[in-house]
């Protein structure tokens, strides 16, 4: 019974550090990290919550954990090359959600005249 | 022959054609997938006829039961969902040919995407426990960010990189909530035997983490740039379906595997829909992109399907239902509409649209019907939805959820007509601005009946409702 | 008359509109001689239509057309003879008012737009006059809304999307009211159609309030179309629209159909006994009277001849509400007969008012000096029209005032007459000192706009103007013919009084 404790209490300090480190970490590695240890935390909960006390181990939980390691791993995997991807697009790894070029109307790589522009310009030579 | 097996065609067909078209040389991967995504709709006609006529198709995989085994199973409101999908997805299909040709290196990894996507959706609504739901889900979302990620521009990557972490987060709660459940029940399918053990700490899990992957507010930040940033087609059947299949996942928990979730709850999640309509619409109507615009409104129109929560009654799950339907026709044709304003214009700012109906009429108009829907003005898909949350919210006399529902149509109403007088009636509408070749006339052909098709329902909403009417989701009553 | 024939005339005349916007819409602004002939092709095969469901109906034939939209609430369109009343006036103004603006644009731009929502409008204004249920009657009344805002911003400036916005937070806010009062009133009642007298007179007892409330939000959804004071505020501010759509809008499509919800609502759906024994007629009357005083009064304080106009209207159409709320058969004749001529009379004006616009450049009613001798056709027509306003008989407008002042006498409620005579001589005030200045102030020689209209355009608009003049005479001098509106309306109200 102490034991089943043990490891709640394991499981739910290890998600707390893994939510803090994803609310404040910059770097995108960071987060997954965080993201990472969460789902560690997540996984033992799941291994210890059901076991029951009397005798042979549940086999449904760990085949779900065998599975949502794999989604993990495949996730994390996905999520590394994205980062790659978006470092060598802009230069570092940290999500800027403010800064989004195409809100102010200017696609990058290509200056436009808009129609504000081309309408005055219509008017004033007239 | 037993019409359920048909089920097993609506993953494996887009699966094997993905994986078809993965091991093809790229030249190779368009025509497969087209082949693919054209070929699962066509197990839907024969298996509406079976749901129309039995309620619900199951399926269990060799034999095996749950846990273990893998079951399926198709109720009304997964069929039209799959409509919705399957609509949107070949309504899709001609602006992605365009954009997507052999040459242009986003198409390898795109068509392949294209069908992992539609598989994850359809197993999603298929899925008949709760793991299997998760396992659904998480694939949808991976393909969904990949796919975002094909524009390769800084706002997209930022966007499929938040919106991954953001449904990681999501999938994270939620499985820990689906943990929780099978330590109180010993189960994990959809429908519990037992579920007056299930403790409000999973139910809660469970639901934030699918509020997060539907984007209800306030856990809808990653919806607007992703929406906003994706290439047109993409952006068309997510909104169409990706955030919806984590809500019908959302209403099936909630009347399904909860047996009797508290009233507060209900009231709580009533109101956070509520906040999203007001909010979602305001934030539409300042934006100054067009597909942020469509991207905002679908939070506010999100909103309206919390209110079956608290409203809970066979007409608000039919309106609820039907609201599904109407919005995510019209939504994907709109979005397809502003795809195309894209590629002609470079640039979706709306300072941008004045003069637009001139030269891309087809477009305007489909901007027009979608947003008509959006409104709920009669007679249109969008309207007989919201008259139906309506009935609902007087038969039980909940006034307020009665006098926000017919609010809403006019906060919509801002968002929209902001947009349909800029693009027809603003005085700068000479302007010439035309910068890049026009896509195929098929793409807003395409766009247009998708629009047409959302306020048609609107006229003739009987089967669907049918469908809809005979028990809440789920089959509970 | 065979069954299919009767299921299919109304939508039938519906419908003519909408196919000709969209062979308009496809055609695109190019083919000019296409959307001509459409327009005018349409307008006349609606208004055959019209004029054969009209005998028919007098001859006793019944036309409904049932489709149901959603379990237990159907799309009815019927014709009754309150249907042709409108249905025909639409019909007439769609025709003459088509004509006026092919000339009137003949040059302006974005032609095809304003033809296909011009067309669309007229399909709403149709569809409201057949509905045969509330729901039918709300959704073509959304549907108006819809293809009118195009009309209102069809300029393109600032000001007239200033108005658009204007028009739009007005009527889709009524829209909203009418939503709630119809959800609650189908709650309640289920799904019923128009019946004469009412239908809701058996669950009076049990939900007295519920039903005193929903009255009130009906007529407010309803009134802010029919612009009653303080609802109006959207009125003066669409004229910014062009001439054609200020006629359409006032004379026949929008401010109508607000006015006509009102009947509906009254004289279908509660029943006159009814709205008096919920103690709702006085405030209605009331409301009514106040908006025909308040708006000749903010008539008197314009100087844009358009405004005045508008003001005008506001005064004049509450005529019809205050006519069915007196109730009996002389005043629910005089209101709803008014339905048609205040129509004819206000279309006249606004034809006027915008042939002066287009060709002089007049705006402010200053510059209306010495007119008469220049344009004596145009002028002429106006005068006819502003006095017809005022009541001077043999024009239309003397009908409609005396039967509404011989009706409140007899449904004993003689201030009425009062007002009848303040708004009358309110009336004169505002629209004699146009007609002088029409006529006996020399003017200063105004320069002709530099729009180059073709003589046919010209003939067309003058015409249009001279026809519709000419109508309000000849329907005033002829109101004891039984196919004149005043017979037609006796028929009608004979069915409803109740006093």
């Amino acid at each position: 019974m102490s034991g089943e404790v043990v490891f709640v209490l394991a499981a739910a300090a290890i998600f707390g550090l893994g939510v803090h480190g994803l609310l404040t970490a910059g770097h995108i590695m960071r987060k997954l990290l965080a993201l990472n240890l969460m789902l560690s935390a997540v996984f033992l909960l799941l291994i210890v919550v059901p076991a029951r006390i009397d005798g042979l181990p549940d086999p449904v939980p760990q085949a779900l954990v065998l599975t949502g390691i794999v989604i993990a791993v495949s996730t994390t995997a996905f999520a590394l090359a994205l980062m790659v991807r978006l470092f060598r697009r802009q230069g570092h790894a940290a999500i800027h959600p403010d800064v989004d070029p195409r809100m102010l109307g200017h696609v990058t790589g290509r200056t436009s005249a808009g129609p504000q522009e081309e309408h005055d310009r219509g008017s004033g030579s007239r | 022959m037993n019409p359920a097996v048909l089920l097993v065609g609506l993953v494996f067909i887009p699966l094997v054609a993905a994986l078809v078209a993965v091991i093809l040389p790229v030249r190779f991967r368009r025509p497969v997938a087209l082949l693919g995504a054209l070929a699962w709709p066509l197990l839907l006609v024969p298996l509406s006829i079976a749901v129309a006529r039995d309620q619900t198709l199951t399926l269990v995989f060799g034999g095996w039961t749950p846990p273990l085994g893998i079951g399926w199973r198709l109720d009304a409101l997964g069929l039209v969902l799959l409509w919705v999908h399957a609509l949107a997805g070949i309504a899709a299909l001609p602006g992605a040919w365009h954009r997507f040709g052999p040459k242009v290196v986003a198409a390898a990894p795109f068509w392949p995407l294209w069908l992992i996507l539609s598989t994850g959706v359809n197993a999603a609504l298929l899925a008949a426990d709760l793991f299997n739901l998760y396992v659904s889900l998480e694939l949808t979302t991976l393909a969904a960010v990949a796919l975002i990620a094909t524009d390769d521009g800084i706002a997209a990557l930022t966007a499929a990189m938040r919106y991954l972490l953001l449904g990681v987060l999501g999938s994270l709660m939620y499985v820990l909530g689906v943990g929780l459940v099978y330590a109180q029940t010993g189960s994990l399918a959809m429908d519990q035997a037992d579920a007056a053990a299930i403790r409000d700490v999973a139910l809660v899990l469970m639901l934030t983490g699918l509020m997060v992957k539907a984007a209800i507010f306030p856990l809808h930040v990653w919806l607007p740039h992703a929406y906003g940033n994706a290439p047109g087609p993409v952006a068309a059947i997510m909104s169409a379906v990706v955030g919806k299949v984590a809500l019908v996942a959302l209403w099936r928990i909630w009347f399904q595997t909860a047996a009797d979730p508290p009233d507060l709850l209900a009231d709580l999640l009533g109101l956070v829909g509520a906040v999203a309509i007001v909010y979602g619409a305001l934030a539409a109507y300042m934006q100054p992109r067009l597909k942020m615009v469509i991207a905002w409104s679908s939070i506010s129109q999100f909103g309206f399907l919390m209110l079956l929560l608290p409203l809970a009654s066979q007409t608000a799950f039919q309106g609820a239902g039907f609201h599904l339907l109407a919005h995510g026709l019209a939504k994907a044709a709109m979005f397809l509409a502003a795809a195309n304003i894209v590629t002609v214009l470079g640039s979706d700012s709306i300072r941008h649209l004045p003069g637009l109906d001139k030269r891309m009429p087809l477009e305007a108009f489909t901007l027009a019907l979608g947003g008509v829907t959006l409104i709920g003005l009669p007679p249109s898909g969008g309207f007989t939805g919201k008259w139906m949350l309506l009935t609902a919210a007087w038969e039980q006399q909940g006034w307020f959820w009665l006098v926000l529902i017919a609010l809403s149509g006019l906060m919509s109403a801002a968002y929209v007509f902001r947009i349909l007088a800029l693009t027809c009636f603003h005085p700068a509408r000479r302007a010439v601005h035309e910068l890049h070749a026009r896509p195929p006339k098929i793409t807003s052909l395409a766009a247009l009946l998708l629009a047409l098709l959302a306020v048609i329902i609107g006229l003739y909403p009987h089967p669907a409702l049918e469908l809809l009417g005979r028990g809440l989701p789920g089959g509970a009553s | 008359m065979a069954p299919w024939l009767a299921q299919a005339l109304p939508p039938a005349v519906v419908l003519v509109s909408t196919l000709a916007a969209l062979v308009i819409f496809v055609a695109g602004e190019a083919h000019q001689r296409l959307r001509i002939w459409v327009n005018l092709i349409a307008a006349t095969i609606k208004l055959l239509l019209v004029v054969w469901i009209g005998l028919a109906v007098l001859a006793g034939n019944t036309f409904m057309f049932r489709f149901e939209l959603l379990p237990g609430l159907e799309l009815i369109l019927h014709a009754d003879a309150l249907s042709i009343l409108f249905a025909s006036l639409s019909a007439v103004l769609w025709l003459v008012t088509t004509v006026y603006a092919i000339a009137y644009l003949e040059r302006s731009p974005n032609r095809a737009r304003f033809f296909g929502f011009f067309s669309l409008c007229v399909s709403a204004t149709m569809g409201i006059a057949m509905a045969g249920n509330l729901m039918t009657l709300f959704i073509f009344y959304e549907l108006l809304t819809l293809t009118t805002w195009p009309l209102v911003v069809h300029n393109g400036t600032p000001e007239a999307l200033a108005a658009g916005r204007s028009y739009l937070r007005y009527t889709l806010t009524g829209g909203v009211v009418l939503l709630v009062a119809m959800a609650w009133l189908y709650g309640l009642a289920g799904n019923v159609e128009f019946t004469p007298g009412g239908f809701l007179a058996p669950l009076v007892a049990e939900h007295r309030i519920a039903l005193s409330v929903i009255f009130a939000m009906l007529v407010a959804g309803f009134g802010i179309k029919a612009a009653l004071i303080p609802l109006h505020g959207w009125l003066p501010k669409a004229m910014v629209a062009p001439a054609p759509v200020s006629a359409l809008l006032h004379a026949v499509a929008v401010v109508k159909a607000g006015a006509f919800g009102i009947i509906r609502t009254v004289e279908d759906v509660y029943g006159l006994e009814l709205v008096a024994e919920l103690g709702m007629r006085i405030p209605l009357i009331a409301v009514a009277a106040w908006t025909i005083i308040i708006g000749s009064l903010l008539a008197l304080r314009e100087h844009e001849l358009k405004r005045r106009l508008a003001y005008s209207t506001v005064s004049q159409v509450s005529y019809i509400v205050l006519g069915i709320a007196v109730g009996g058969l002389l005043a629910t004749s005089g209101g709803m007969v008014h339905l048609v001529h205040q129509g004819l009379m206000k279309v006249t004006l606004f034809f006027c008012a915008g042939i002066y616009g287009l060709l002089l450049g007049v705006s402010r009613i200053d510059q209306l000096d010495g007119l008469g001798r220049r344009m004596p056709w145009v002028s002429t027509a106006f005068t006819i029209a502003a006095l017809g306003m005022i009541g001077v008989p043999p024009v239309v407008g003397f009908v409609s005032k005396w039967y509404l002042a011989s009706g409140a006498l007899a449904a004993d409620v003689p201030w009425v007459v009062g007002v009848l005579i303040a708004s009358a001589l309110l009336n004169a005030a505002y629209f004699l000192p146009l007609i002088r200045r029409l006529w006996l102030t020399e003017g200063g020689a105004l320069a002709e706009m530099p729009i180059e209209i073709g003589a046919l355009s010209r003939l067309a608009l003058v015409a249009s103007a001279v026809a519709t003049a000419a109508l309000t005479v000849v329907l005033g001098m002829l109101a004891a013919h039984p196919l004149s509106p005043l017979s037609w309306v006796l028929e009608i109200a004979s069915g409803y009084a109740p006093w």
